[in-house]
């Protein structure tokens, strides 16, 4: 990947800065994600992760520096700010409705209707049917199952999938293989590299180093609010990586 | 239990189930806490057999007419508490609310008085002030995260309060429109009760064999044709069944259709529209619907405002009945029996499960107790503890049934 002519990066944050009082969450964090490639970010707890996704969801606002969408600075003042640019969160909860099923959870809140607000079933189905098809996702039995009734991988794939059906361009997963079982995460693993495959840019924030190495083209690590830097998958070692996310580069320098 | 899925069944899998396919399904559910409507068949049917082999007059056409009339308005009331469990919440107002509605009625009807007003503008204005009521209280909950518990038990008493004031020194009102009083005392003759049948029975089928056929084309998995024809064959047959024993004695009571007019419209808009998506969704899971940009305090206010219509339509139909209005309305067993019905009739306590049939089928029960007990001429204390012992039984079901969901879920 490093041999060709690297695209400019979809998204790109750059000096940015976020406080909550006197805690400084984020002290000038570089960071960039390229289409079709899969991002991976990783960082000890309270290295800024969470509240990286979250000023670029529109959760929280950026007290300095500045997010660029395709190379044009924006502003992102709300989860609808987000959305409209095709950036899309799968937090770590998967926000689903255990009650609905499949197809309803995959247009919650976007359902398609006629005038009169009825809902149009038929085309939500096909459209969910072709979404999870599209991403090999093929162990769902029905799509009018309740979601209460889906495995964790399962339900992390309908998560997934609803992030990308609505032609969304960056998708950050938030620890999706967390609470899952050793064949779950494979899906799961999967899944990803098909996302990075098909064009979308995707950033992966997990713990789990294995995970990270097997699906991620680069890595960035926080530490302390801070970017430590940005590695090439092929280039560095799992070992490289936790001296960064527990010392800092600096100090993983020194100790080398 | 669903990851065990043979992978050629995938999830564009089109074609017609098999009837064994959806009795399968269907008891897989079933052991997995989904009961759906068995446990309700089973009781209307116990209560029938119970009854019938105590007097010979339960299970007659005059007393089956007078059961639709008992039924009525505790049922359309429990249409609207299925709106507010939905959403995980509670609305302990509606017995009073419905007793205003009662009085909202018969004073806008009065003669003498400036706002005699026409039956039907009576019943709309009583409607409206209640559906006020309701959005009044679901917008404290709603903005101000008041708990429901505490916001519609203080409306249950302003209520009761406001009764007591506009109900005055006398203490009652009499009513004599026509309108009104037709609401709970007009008998459809027997051809119009045909009519209505065949009516009904041709709108179901068509929405069935539309569904199926619909769906067909789109190339989407169907159920299985057979199944529906014998769903509207035997919904139909029911229809039928209920307008020929109510025309063995006076003929289908007007409230009845009422009734079912209710359950059909409120049914559709929980299933088949954006707005009743949007309640189950607030229901499952408040934090994904709002992330999800689903407005939540306006689906917690009109989901408010539906129970006070409703209890206000109750009203109306529970004043027509007894010709006048007095300072026992609203109070009684009657908020307690309008929860028991929505609960019985399967809609979860804890939000997001149940549906609007639910509440007729559950009034079903609680009005076929209360006449039973009445007939056999039981003391009040059997009626109480029946109806307590079945409302038990139900939310324990419920209780136990959402514990296996979760389990077979994860």
């Amino acid at each position: 990947m490093s041999a060709t002519p690297a695209p400019p990066p979809i998204l790109e944050l750059r000096e940015v800065v976020k406080n909550f009082g006197q805690v400084h969450a984020l002290r000038g964090v570089e960071f960039e994600v390229r289409a079709g490639e899969v991002m991976a970010l990783v960082g000890d707890n309270g290295a800024g992760k969470s509240t990286l996704i979250k000023c670029v969801a529109g959760i929280y606002s950026i007290d300095g520096g500045e997010i660029l969408f395709e190379g044009k600075p924006v502003s992102i003042s709300g989860p609808k700010d987000a959305a409209k640019l095709g950036i899309e969160v799968v937090y770590q909860d998967l926000a689903l409705c255990d009650n609905l099923d499949v197809v309803q959870n995959m247009y919650l809140g976007r359902e398609d209707h006629d005038a009169l607000y009825r809902l149009r079933e038929a085309p939500m189905e096909q459209k969910t049917a072709e979404t999870l098809a599209s991403l090999s996702v093929t162990t769902i039995r029905s799509v009018r199952q309740p979601v209460a009734t889906l495995s964790g991988g399962q339900r992390q794939s309908v998560a997934v999938a609803r992030a990308v059906m609505w032609n969304n361009r960056v998708v950050f997963l938030d620890e999706p293989t967390a609470a899952l079982g050793v064949a779950q995460t494979r899906q799961v693993l999967d899944l990803v590299k098909r996302l990075g495959e098909q064009g979308l840019a995707v950033v992966l924030v997990s713990h789990n180093l294995t995970d990270v190495f097997e699906v991620a083209d680069r890595i960035t690590v926080l530490r302390l609010g801070q970017d430590v830097g940005v590695y090439e998958k092929s280039a560095t070692s799992e070992q490289e990586i936790v001296q960064a996310i527990t010392f800092g580069k600096q100090d993983a320098e020194a100790s080398a | 239990m669903s990851t065990a899925a043979p992978p050629e069944v995938s999830a564009a899998a089109a074609g017609q189930a098999s009837i064994a396919d959806i009795a399968r399904a269907r008891w897989e559910a079933f052991k997995g806490g989904d009961v759906g409507s068995v446990p309700v068949i089973v009781g209307i049917i116990a209560i029938t057999l119970f009854f019938t082999a105590k007097t010979t007059i339960f299970f007659t056409a005059v007393n089956f007419s007078n059961l639709i009339g008992q039924m009525a308005g505790v049922t359309v009331i429990a249409v609207g508490i299925v709106f507010v469990l939905l959403i995980g919440e509670i609305d302990l107002s509606v017995g009073y609310v419905s007793g205003i509605g009662s009085v909202m009625v018969a004073e806008f009807q009065k003669s003498g008085s400036s706002h005699d007003y026409p039956g039907l503008v009576a019943i709309g204005l009583a409607i409206a002030v209640c559906a006020a009521i309701g959005a009044a209280q679901g917008s404290i909950i709603a903005f101000l995260g008041v708990p429901s518990f505490v916001v519609t038990l203080a409306g249950l008493l302003i209520a009761q309060g406001m009764i007591i004031y506009l109900l005055g020194t006398e203490g009652v009102i009499g009513i004599q429109d026509n309108q009104i009083l037709d609401v709970a005392n007009y008998v459809l003759t027997k051809n119009t009760g045909w009519i209505v049948a065949i009516v009904f029975t041709v709108v179901l089928a068509a929405g069935s064999l539309g569904t199926y056929f619909s769906r067909r084309r789109a190339g989407l998995p169907t159920g299985n044709l057979l199944l529906t024809i014998g769903r509207v064959v035997f919904y139909g047959g029911l229809t039928f069944a209920v307008v020929a024993i109510c025309n063995h004695s006076r003929g289908v009571p007007l409230v009845g259709l009422v009734v079912v007019f209710v359950v059909v419209l409120f049914s559709y808009l929980a299933g088949r529209t954006t707005f009743g998506r949007h309640v189950y969704a607030v229901g499952g899971n408040a934090e994904a619907a709002r992330r999800a940009g689903i407005n939540v305090k306006l689906i917690r206010i009109l989901c408010f405002t539906i129970s006070g219509a409703c209890a206000g339509l109750g009203g109306v139909i529970l004043a027509s009945r007894l010709n006048s209005v007095d300072l026992t309305f609203g109070g009684g067993t009657l908020l307690l029996d309008a929860i028991s019905a929505a609960v019985i009739g399967g809609v979860s306590l804890f939000g997001g499960r149940g549906r609007v049939s639910g509440a007729l089928f559950g009034g079903l029960i609680i009005g076929m107790i209360s006449n039973g007990t009445d007939l056999v001429g039981s003391a009040d204390w059997i009626k109480y503890v029946t109806t307590g012992t079945i409302l038990l039984a139900a939310v324990t079901l419920d209780t136990v049934a959402r514990r296996r969901q979760v389990a077979a879920g994860r």
